[in-house]
C-alpha cells in the first residue's frame, strides 16, 4: 500500500517572509501540501511574540498563535536586508515558484529586491505582496491594523447592536487579515494556473483594504443598486428597513439563531405540531395565525412582504420558534429544527464547536504532535476533503531556524559556510 | 499561451446564492469560461437572489435582483429542464467537455438528479467536481441545511463578535458565504492544478462550516492547549482585540449621529503619540507608560479616551492620529468607502459592468491585481438563458432547428 497523496500542492515552492498579516496564507497552502519555507530575521520574527502563550508562559517557542498561522510550515532564519542574507535569500528564490510577503510598500526595493530584480532572473516566479492599500496610490504609506481594516474597510458599519448608542463591532479572530489572505491565496493559485498553461510569472498585488471592501454583502450591494446605507442589527443581517430579530435564548442560557421562519403550509404545521408536543400551543396568543398558515403553500417573500395577512402569519411563524427555543436546550432546538427541515444554528463558542459529534465523524479535528513540550494539541483540520488528495497535518509549526541546515544545506553552502553566516548575524 | 490567466478553464455552474456564485464569479473575472445553468421552470428562482432587492428602479421580477447582478458578473447562463431526459442528455453533453463542476445544492441533489460524482466521472473521467454546502457530504448533519448567518452561528464566529454583557453581535451580513466562495474557489484551483500535475480529476466536498471554525485559531488552540474557553465572564470582547495584547484598541464614539472611529496602539510608543494628541492631564499619567498599567485601568482609559474621542469629527480625527502615526480611521459608511475613499478610486474597486436590462451598474471589483493576466469585469449577470445559442450551439454543436425544437419542448 503506497502513502497517500500529500495534498493538490504537494509540488509547490513558496517562500514566506513571515508576517502577522499573511501567515494564514502561508499556512492554508503549506495545509494542502506545499513546501512554505518561512524566513525570519535571526532570533525568530515578532509573531512569535503574539499571545496567547502555552500555559500562559510568554516565550518564543510556545505562541499558540504562531503555531496556528504556522502549522505545516518549514522555517529558516535569514537577515535579507544585509548583503549576504539578500544573496541568500535570491538562492532560495531560485528554487521556488511564489514569494509571499506583507513588507509593505518599498520595503523590498529599499533592499534592491524590488519586483523587476526578482522576476527579471525568475520569468516563472509568482511574487505575492499583501499591502494595506495596494503598492502605490494615495494612501499606500498609511499604517493599517486587523481593527482599523475591519472598521475603514465595511465590515464594522454592518456589525453590532439594534442600538446605535452601542459602537459598531470588529469580529474577533483577525478575520480583516484573513480575508486577505484569502484573496492572496487565489491570486497566487490563478497565477499558478497561467503558467501551468504556458504563461509567465507575475505579480499578485493583494490589497487587504480592498480585500474587506469587497466582503461587505449587502452593505456595498445596496449602495451600487439603490444609494441605501444599511443599519446594524443585534445578531442578523444589517438592513435598510428594520427586521425582526433572528436570535433568541435558550432554556440553557445559550443562544441560537432560528433561521428561516416556516413560509410553506407543511412547515407551518410542523411547527404548529412541535409547540403541541411540547405543551406549548396552550397561551401561544398567535396560534390561530399558525392555523391559517397551514392552508397556505409555498409563499414568496415578494407575496409575504406586500398582504399583511401573510405578513402576520411569517411573524407568528417566527414568534413560535422564539417560544420552542426558549423551552428547550440550545443544541437540542439546533438538533429538533433541521430535523424538520428548518435552516437554524446553535451559537456556539469557538471551543464548542470542536466538541460536534458532526466535525468528529468528519475527522476534521487533528491532533498535532508537540514533542518539545510533551503535548498532543487539537487543531481544526482542513475545511475541504480532496478525494484524491487527503489533507494531513505533517509537522507542527517550526522552531526558530529548525530547517537552516536542510534549506541552506539544499542550496550547497557547507557546514563552515553556514557556521560563519551564523557568527555574522546572517541565519 | 491563454490570453487571460484562466481562460484555458470551462465550469459547468449549478451555483447560486453568493455562497457558490462568489466562486465562479472570481474565476470569470479572471477569464473562466463560466456557464451557469439554471431551470427554465423556476425561471432559476432556486438562486433566491434572482428576483431579490435590492433593486435599482421599479422594476421587478427575475432579472432585476440586485445582488443576484453583482455575483453574476461575467458569466454565460444557460436554462436546462432537468425533468426531462432530453435535458439530461444536454447537460451530459456539456459536462463531457467542462473541466469543473461547481455547485452548492444541499447534499444529495446532485445524484438525485443523476449526476454523482461517478456518473459525471464516466462522462468526463478528469473532471474536477467541487460541492460547497454547510456541514459537508457526510456526518450526521449532512441533511441540515444552512445560510450564511447559520454557517456563522455553529463555527462559532458568531460568539466571537460581540461585546461583553450582551448576546453576540454577531456578522450583520452573509460573512461566510463570501469566505464560503472564497474557499469553492480556491478548492476549484487546487484540484485543476493536481489535474495539470498528474492527469487527474477528483471530487472536493467542501464544508462552509468547516471553513468557519478554522478562523477562530488562536481562540481554539488557547482551550485546546490551556483549557481556557471563550465562553467566559467578561468575553467576548472583540473591538479590544486579543486579550492583552494591546491598549487601547477599540471603536470610540466620535461627534455627530452614529459617527466612530476605530484605534490601535500597537505598542507602547503608539500610546505615547496618542497621549500627546489627547494633551489631557489623565493621559499624561507616566503609570499608563506601558502596557501592564493600561491593562490594569482599561475599562477607565477606554471611558476616558471615548470621551474625548466623542467631542471630535471622526474622519478630521483619523486623519490627525495616522499623521502621528497612530492606527486609526473612522468606521466608515458605505457611501464613505465607495464613493469618497480615494484609495479605493485609484484601485478602480467599482467597476461598472453593462446589464442587459439594467444598464450600467456598479459592482464590487477585485482587491488584487496581477501585472500580466489581470481581472476585467464589463459583462453584467446573464438573463435566464441568455447564451442558449452560444453554449448549446456554438460549444456543443447543436443547430438552429434543433435549437428550436428543444425550446420548443420546454428542454431549454
Amino acid at each position: 500500500m503506497t502513502a497517500p497523496a500529500p495534498g493538490p500542492l504537494a509540488d509547490l515552492r513558496v517562500v514566506e517572509l513571515q508576517s502577522e498579516a499573511g501567515a494564514f496564507a502561508g499556512k492554508l497552502l503549506a495545509d494542502m501540501g506545499a513546501d512554505v519555507v518561512t524566513v525570519e530575521p535571526p532570533g525568530g520574527a515578532a509573531t512569535r511574540d503574539l499571545p496567547p502563550f502555552l500555559d500562559d508562559e510568554p516565550h518564543r517557542e510556545r505562541s499558540l498563535h504562531f503555531w496556528h498561522y504556522n502549522l505545516n510550515k518549514r522555517a529558516v532564519t535569514l537577515d535579507w536586508t544585509t548583503a549576504a542574507g539578500r544573496d541568500l535569500l535570491l538562492r532560495l528564490l531560485d528554487g521556488a515558484d511564489a514569494l509571499l510577503e506583507a513588507e509593505g510598500p518599498g520595503a523590498l526595493a529599499a533592499h534592491a529586491l524590488d519586483d523587476d530584480v526578482l522576476r527579471a532572473d525568475r520569468p516563472g516566479l509568482i511574487h505575492v505582496s499583501l499591502t494595506a492599500f495596494g503598492r502605490d496610490g494615495p494612501r499606500a504609506h498609511e499604517q493599517a491594523t486587523d481593527l482599523t481594516l475591519l472598521a475603514g474597510g465595511g465590515p464594522a458599519w454592518s456589525c453590532g447592536y439594534d442600538d446605535h448608542a452601542l459602537p459598531p463591532v470588529a469580529g474577533g479572530g483577525y478575520q480583516g487579515y484573513q480575508t486577505a489572505c484569502h484573496f492572496a491565496v487565489m491570486g497566487l493559485l490563478t497565477a499558478l494556473l497561467h503558467r501551468d498553461a504556458g504563461g509567465p510569472g507575475q505579480r499578485v498585488d493583494v490589497n487587504m483594504h480592498a480585500a474587506n471592501n469587497v466582503t461587505t454583502e449587502a452593505a456595498s450591494v445596496s449602495w451600487h443598486v439603490a444609494r441605501a446605507t444599511v443599519g446594524r442589527q443585534t445578531g442578523r443581517h444589517a438592513a435598510v428597513q428594520p427586521t425582526q430579530p433572528t436570535i433568541a435564548r435558550c432554556a440553557d442560557g445559550r443562544w441560537v439563531n432560528t433561521g428561516m421562519p416556516p413560509r410553506s403550509g407543511a412547515q407551518f404545521r410542523a411547527v404548529h405540531d412541535w409547540l403541541r408536543e411540547l405543551g406549548l400551543l396552550d397561551g401561544f396568543a398567535e396560534a390561530a395565525l399558525l392555523e391559517e398558515g397551514m392552508k397556505q403553500g409555498q409563499l414568496s417573500f415578494a407575496e409575504i412582504r406586500e398582504n399583511d395577512l401573510l405578513r402576520a402569519m411569517f411573524h407568528a411563524g417566527r414568534d413560535a420558534m422564539s417560544r420552542i427555543a426558549g423551552a428547550l436546550d440550545a443544541y437540542d432546538f439546533f438538533t429538533g429544527a433541521q430535523e424538520r427541515g428548518f435552516q437554524c444554528g446553535v451559537i456556539n463558542a469557538p471551543e464548542e464547536i470542536m466538541a460536534d459529534p458532526h466535525i468528529a465523524a468528519r475527522g476534521f479535528p487533528v491532533e498535532v504532535e508537540h514533542p518539545e513540550v510533551g503535548r498532543r494539541i487539537r487543531y481544526p483540520g482542513a475545511p475541504y476533503r480532496f478525494g484524491a488528495t487527503p489533507w494531513a497535518a505533517r509537522r507542527r509549526a517550526p522552531l526558530i531556524g529548525e530547517d537552516n541546515e536542510a534549506v541552506f544545506g539544499s542550496l550547497g553552502l557547507s557546514a563552515g559556510e553556514m557556521a560563519s553566516l551564523r557568527r555574522s548575524g546572517v541565519i | 499561451m491563454p490570453a487571460r490567466a484562466l481562460s484555458h478553464v470551462r465550469i459547468c455552474d449549478f451555483t447560486g446564492q453568493l455562497a457558490g456564485a462568489g466562486a465562479t464569479r472570481f474565476l470569470a473575472a479572471f477569464g473562466a469560461q463560466v456557464i451557469r445553468v439554471e431551470d427554465p421552470v423556476t425561471e432559476g428562482r432556486w438562486d433566491i437572489l434572482r428576483g431579490a432587492p435590492p433593486f435599482a428602479d421599479d422594476r421587478r421580477g427575475v432579472e432585476f435582483g440586485g445582488q443576484f447582478q453583482n455575483h453574476n458578473v461575467e458569466k454565460l447562463g444557460v436554462t436546462i429542464n432537468l425533468r426531462t431526459e432530453a435535458g439530461k442528455d444536454l447537460l451530459r453533453r456539456l459536462i463531457a467537455v467542462s473541466d469543473v463542476v461547481a455547485e452548492n445544492f444541499s447534499a444529495g441533489v446532485m445524484d438525485r438528479l443523476g449526476f454523482s460524482y461517478d456518473a459525471m466521472r464516466a462522462l468526463r473521467p478528469d473532471i474536477v467536481y467541487v460541492s460547497n454546502c454547510g456541514f459537508g457530504h457526510t456526518g450526521p448533519y449532512a441533511r441540515y441545511k444552512t445560510w450564511g448567518p447559520i454557517v456563522q452561528a455553529v463555527s462559532g464566529l458568531t460568539f466571537s463578535s460581540g461585546l461583553p454583557g450582551l448576546p453576540s453581535a454577531g456578522w450583520g451580513y452573509s460573512y461566510m458565504d463570501h469566505t464560503g466562495g472564497y474557499y469553492m474557489a480556491m478548492a476549484i484551483l487546487m484540484a485543476l492544478h493536481h489535474r495539470h500535475v498528474t492527469g487527474e480529476g477528483q471530487w472536493v466536498d467542501f464544508s462552509t462550516v468547516e471553513a468557519g471554525v478554522t478562523l477562530n485559531g488562536p481562540a481554539l488552540l488557547d482551550h485546546a492547549a490551556n483549557g481556557r474557553p471563550l465562553r467566559r465572564a467578561g468575553m467576548p470582547h472583540s473591538n479590544r482585540g486579543w486579550p492583552g495584547r494591546m491598549a487601547p484598541h477599540g471603536i470610540y464614539p466620535a461627534a455627530g449621529d452614529d459617527a466612530w472611529i476605530a484605534i490601535a496602539c500597537r505598542h507602547d510608543a503608539d500610546w505615547a503619540a496618542l497621549a500627546a494628541q489627547v494633551g489631557e492631564p489623565w493621559a499624561e499619567d507616566a503609570g499608563l507608560a506601558g502596557l501592564a498599567g493600561r491593562l490594569a485601568e482599561l475599562d477607565a482609559l477606554d471611558d476616558r479616551l471615548a470621551a474625548w474621542t466623542a467631542r471630535h469629527d471622526a474622519t478630521a480625527l483619523a486623519a490627525r492620529l495616522r499623521a502621528a502615526g497612530i492606527p486609526a480611521t473612522r468606521v466608515q459608511t458605505p457611501q464613505q468607502r465607495i464613493e469618497e475613499d480615494p484609495a479605493s478610486a485609484d484601485w478602480g474597486l467599482w467597476p461598472e459592468v453593462e446589464h442587459p436590462l439594467m444598464g450600467a451598474v456598479p459592482v464590487d471589483g477585485l482587491p488584487l491585481r496581477l501585472s500580466e493576466t489581470d481581472w476585467e469585469m464589463t459583462r453584467g449577470a446573464p438573463l435566464l438563458g441568455q447564451h442558449n445559442d452560444v453554449v448549446f450551439g456554438g460549444i456543443l454543436g447543436l443547430d438552429g432547428a434543433e435549437r428550436d425544437r428543444l425550446r420548443a419542448a420546454g428542454v431549454i
